[in-house]
């Protein structure tokens, strides 16, 4: 398109056309070795024997199985799959506040006359490090590690979903915590108040909305984990969808697929309840 | 009257926290032994010494590559079909195009819905075992989220630039082209940078079903019990994930730097 204007009368030309087709032929220029990296062939999935297995598949969606005994199994599963999320959240808040509420610098007292002391600031330092360490590590590689100990099941998902949020949760709890209105907690602690009452009484009121939204979307991402995490063993919608996709039997996997976005439906009113509720305040 | 709604909502949240824990029946004993501790220590003891093999480590740099173009190819295509799906999606500001927001906003939501992995075990039938498989996968959901997120940052721009050139008699493309896509670029960009910090994240662990790169790799040797390798890839995981993160960051402070 910038090449076609740029062809056009001065008075009409694209002030920025030059910047544009940069742009596209820099694109073009990483897009050519990851289409190759990625043996990025689609056409591969035209062919005919692979149309015919994609198309026996597909027709298989509809109707999407609903007998009573399999829907009692997907309510189990997805019963399942909330709860791992669920649970791992609640652990990884018990790590990531004590984590957020050490490594933040809003709460220095040293801060207050000048730089940080030495000494709470390796202790910040080390926090964040920790919280990295954390949150690198894939939750599924958290899980494969944990499977050794506890065996397969719900409670290696649960500690590895903890750890990882853990990490996740503690830096951006953090990071919100710094960036809202530091002026009352200051004030609190330079009056001599304890660090946990400026963090109550001044930083809290100032940042919960912010943390709760967060805290909710990442909930959700959770959720998701739970499912991937399902694919390995720790039960659930994903090792469900793992059986059904392998059998081929496509209107299980109908019936899957409605779960999931009504599931991802649901966590989205959720939030927008809760977000209208904090506005109230 | 808030208050105690508030006090009802957060009684409720802990009841239901605790109903998960309950109906999951975890096995803390179990996780606590000392002997279960031991366990998991000599487990991760067994990641040392790890695998440094020049052979292995070529092998090793192919699949961490393979990763990182994933997760890159993936955020691209995602990116290119949220800026077309967004478009229907978005609220417009003089009420044109009703008729195709709601199918638009359907299909966001069903691509954003299903998980990567689900997408990419689904994928694995018509694609076959491959990164490619991982890599649509990727694209798929992303594509849901940033379509989504876009076609609200699109709703939310500040509607003066795009009013001052329509009143110029500029038609629909040049109002969208050089008056609201110069206004949300930045943020634009900035999610589409932090969608790939998560897809380095995700494209990792999509291989453990088949779908090419470092996870494909770490269920293999894992399943092979073959641990000093599988402690390499582990280690090739996280130091990708660092360096997107610090690129990412990188591109970010870029972005906002004034002038």
């Amino acid at each position: 398109m910038s090449a076609g204007l740029a062809a056009a009368p001065p008075a009409r030309r694209d002030p920025a056309w030059s910047g544009r087709l940069a742009m596209a032929i820099a694109v073009a220029l990483v897009l050519w070795p990851l289409l190759v990296a990625t043996e990025f062939t689609p056409w591969t999935m035209l062919d005919a024997h692979s149309l015919r297995v994609t198309g026996r598949f597909l027709g298989e969606f509809y109707p999407p199985a609903l007998s009573a005994e399999f829907l009692e199994l997907v309510a189990h599963a997805t019963g399942r799959t909330i709860a791992i999320a669920t649970c791992g959240v609640a652990l990884a808040l018990v790590l990531a506040i004590p984590l957020s509420l050490v490594s933040t610098a809003a709460l220095s007292v040293s801060r207050l006359s000048g730089r940080m002391a030495p000494v709470p600031f390796a202790v910040r330092l080390c926090t964040r490090v920790l919280m990295v360490g954390l949150r690198t590590v894939p939750e599924l590689v958290w899980a494969l590690v944990l499977v050794r100990v506890v065996g397969l099941g719900p409670t290696s998902g649960v500690l590895a979903i903890a750890l990882t949020y853990g990490g996740l949760l503690g830096k951006v709890y953090g990071e919100i915590l710094e960036s809202a209105d530091a002026h009352a907690a200051r004030s609190l602690l330079v009056n001599g108040s304890g660090r946990l009452a400026a963090f109550l009484h001044g930083l809290l009121p100032n940042a919960s909305a912010e943390l709760c939204s967060y805290t909710l979307y990442r909930w959700e991402c959770a959720i998701r984990s739970s499912v991937i995490l399902g694919f390995v063993g720790a039960g659930g919608l994903g090792q469900m969808m793992d059986t059904s996709v392998k059998m081929l039997a496509g209107n299980e996997v109908a019936t899957l697929l409605l779960v999931f976005v009504g599931l991802v439906a649901l966590a989205d009113l959720a939030s927008a309840a809760a977000r209208r509720a904090l506005r109230e305040d | 009257m808030a208050s105690r709604w508030r006090l009802f909502l957060a009684a409720s949240l802990f009841l239901a926290v605790g109903l998960c824990f309950w109906s999951l029946d975890l096995q803390w004993a179990a996780l606590f032994a000392p002997e279960s501790l031991r366990a998991m220590g000599r487990f991760l003891a067994e990641f040392f010494p790890l695998e440094t093999g020049h052979a292995f480590l070529r092998k090793l740099a192919g699949a961490s590559l393979e990763t990182l173009a994933m997760s890159t190819l993936g955020t691209l295509l995602a990116t290119a079909v949220a800026a077309v799906l967004c478009l229907p999606a978005a609220r417009a500001a003089d009420g044109r195009g009703v008729l195709w927001r709601a199918p638009a906003r359907l299909l966001l939501n069903v691509l954003r819905s299903v998980p990567e992995i689900a997408w990419a075990s689904l994928l694995l039938v018509a694609a076959g075992l491959g990164p490619m498989a991982g890599t649509l996968a990727l694209a798929l959901h992303t594509a849901g989220v940033l379509g989504r997120l876009f076609a609200e940052a699109i709703e939310n721009a500040p509607p003066g630039p795009a009013l001052a050139l329509r009143v110029q008699g500029a038609t629909a493309p040049q109002v969208l082209l050089y008056a609201t896509v110069p206004l949300v670029a930045p943020q634009l960009l900035s999610y589409v940078l932090y969608r790939w910090e998560n897809n380095i994240r995700v494209a990792a662990v999509l291989g453990i079903v088949g779908a090419g790169g470092l996870g494909q790799m770490l269920a293999f040797h894992l399943a092979l019990f073959q641990m000093g390798r599988t402690g390499s890839v582990v280690a090739a995981m996280l130091v990708l994930v660092l360096l997107v993160d610090a690129l990412s960051h990188v591109a970010r402070r870029a972005m906002t730097r004034p002038g």
